[in-house]
């Protein structure tokens, strides 16, 4: 018989391709879940038997330590929570103006462009580490009037600078990816150079780098463990008040639980954003 | 007032060197539509880019309307005020509903109030059939809908001289008839037009002038008929004759 659109009756030979097709998913499916019970047997039997592992789980997987240090370095935590909270807009807002400035093309404004180029080598070259140090110790040696002096504020300070300098990076591609025929589009509107920037060509750019922004945010959130070098008492900083005392290093597995507990959620987070431009970018999708 | 709309003179562009436009001299009258014509490359769009101030010319001078928009202290936004222009991809912003396509310029540059540019915006999407798509974004449109409201988008501004270049050479060729349906609507009303085009049989059907540009050079301006019956240089019979026999005519 001659199936119509109206009264399609899948033919013998799509029935038997349907369920070849199950049978392909049903074994791909076990297949995938035998290679991934051998894989983790051979690891954890690895581990176990490696002839280190007593001390190891002695020392680094210690449940007692680990609740006995659990509310310390959680309360640390809260002061890296903290300063990354604080950190993330002003990084965002100092970036994105870097990333302006660094597009200036009036001449008075050179001074301006130079300098954001000064500011992006510079910062992006010393390693965040070092800029914690120079900021946190300093800039109080110089006893200047209405500086900061709290180690919180002055790290967060140098983790703004490190971080802005990246941003306005992510910022500058992002603008300068969005093809030029937008920006001719909207200047033979009559719009303005600043008019073309601010309603047709950032709107594009900022959708564009939302996922590597959540990826350098990431980074930043374990990066604030950075401010503890500076005597801050955080998440790092408690965990290792905790491993001193008696030689065990399960605080610091508390305080690795507590950074991936806060960047998982942000991975997955990015990847979903990025999956939904995907699906927009495809025809038909919303 | 009297006088050409746009009077081109001498117009000279280069591109590191290269000549694109070799003293290129045009006039437009109001409610003139004037389509360019040649091969690929010979300078039509690039003459477009010029008249809308998109390129810098290299030499010769621009009169809209009786002011010189090339001369040293004029400023490019005001001239584009006056000028609309369609482009060949479309360029429709992607970010924004088709509404809001259309209602950006008259509201930040024309400083029209929002409800009056909707509605003007909504008035015009009636009446080229695309009223329910003013919620959309751009890309759920086919090629010749987002064509249509590049012309729509240009309109909005009530240009005195709108600029079409090559408007239909992206669209698959059953949705070119309904973009020259739109833009033949418009010569009804009296709209000044310049368009580039390949189109030879819609050059010949909307144009009341049509030109021939070869290397950078106005090589022959007349009649529509008087350029496709009898043109009088030998390269734009030769042109012609090879349009012909890839049966665009």
């Amino acid at each position: 018989m001659t199936a119509t659109p109206d009264t399609w009756v899948k033919s013998e030979r799509q029935l038997a391709r349907e369920r070849a097709r199950r049978r392909a998913g049903i074994r791909n499916g076990s297949l995938a879940a035998a290679s991934t019970i051998v894989f983790l047997a051979v690891v954890v039997g690895g581990v176990l038997a490696s002839p280190g592992w007593p001390s190891v789980q002695d020392k680094f997987f210690d449940w007692g330590e680990f609740k006995g240090a659990f509310p310390d370095v959680l309360d640390g935590f809260w002061m890296n929570v903290r300063i990354f909270l604080i950190a993330e807009p002003v990084i965002l807002v100092l970036g994105l103006l870097v990333a302006l400035a660094r597009g200036l093309r009036n001449p008075l404004f050179f001074p301006l462009r130079a300098l954001a180029v000064l500011y992006t080598d510079v910062f992006r070259g010393i390693p965040t580490i070092l800029l914690v140090f120079m900021i946190g110790f300093g800039l109080p040696a110089l006893r200047l009037q209405g500086l900061p002096t709290d180690p919180a504020v002055l790290g967060g300070g140098a983790l703004v600078l490190s971080y802005g300098a990246y941003v306005a990076e992510v910022f500058r591609a992002g603008i300068e990816s969005i093809h030029p025929s937008q920006r001719s589009a909207a200047r033979s509107l009559g719009l303005s150079q600043a008019q073309a920037l601010r309603f047709v060509v950032l709107p594009q750019a900022v959708r564009r780098v939302v996922p590597p922004l959540l990826n350098d945010f990431a980074s930043l959130q374990k990066d604030t463990a950075l401010v503890g070098t500076l005597g801050v008492v955080e998440a790092l900083r408690q965990a290792q008040i905790h491993s001193a005392e008696d030689f065990n290093y399960t605080p610091y597995l508390a305080a690795a639980v507590l950074f991936i507990a806060l960047t998982v959620p942000m991975a997955r987070f990015t990847d979903h954003l990025a999956a939904r431009a995907e699906r927009r970018r495809a025809p038909g999708g919303k | 007032m009297s006088g050409p709309l746009l009077e081109v003179e001498g117009l000279w562009k280069t591109y590191h060197a290269h000549p694109v436009l070799r003293g290129v001299d045009l006039k437009v009258d109001a409610h003139e539509v004037v389509c360019l014509i040649g091969a690929s490359g010979s300078g039509k769009s690039t003459l477009l880019r010029c008249v809308n101030l998109l390129e810098e010319v290299d030499d010769g001078a621009i009169t809209l309307d009786g002011d010189e928009i090339t001369a040293p202290g004029a400023d490019p936004d005001e001239v584009r005020k006056r000028i609309g222009m369609v482009f060949q991809s479309y360029n429709l912003f992607p970010h924004m509903s088709v509404l809001d396509n259309i209602t950006l310029a008259p509201v930040r540059v024309h400083r029209r109030g929002r409800r009056e540019a909707e509605e003007r915006a909504r008035e015009l999407l009636e009446r080229f059939g695309l009223a329910d798509k003013a919620a959309e974004y751009p890309d759920r449109l086919s090629g010749g809908q987002q064509q249509r409201v590049a012309i729509i988008r240009a309109m909005a501004c009530d240009p005195s001289l709108l600029l079409l270049d090559e408007v239909t050479s992206a669209l698959d060729p059953e949705l070119v008839t309904e973009v020259m349906g739109i833009i033949r609507e418009l010569k009804d009303q009296g709209m000044t037009m310049i368009l580039a085009t390949h189109e030879m049989g819609f050059a010949r059907d909307i144009a009341d002038t049509v030109c021939f540009l070869s290397d950078g050079v106005l090589l022959e301006r007349g009649p529509a008929e008087q350029i496709f019956t009898e043109p009088r240089e030998p390269r734009t019979r030769e042109f012609l004759r090879r349009v012909l026999a890839s049966r665009r005519l």
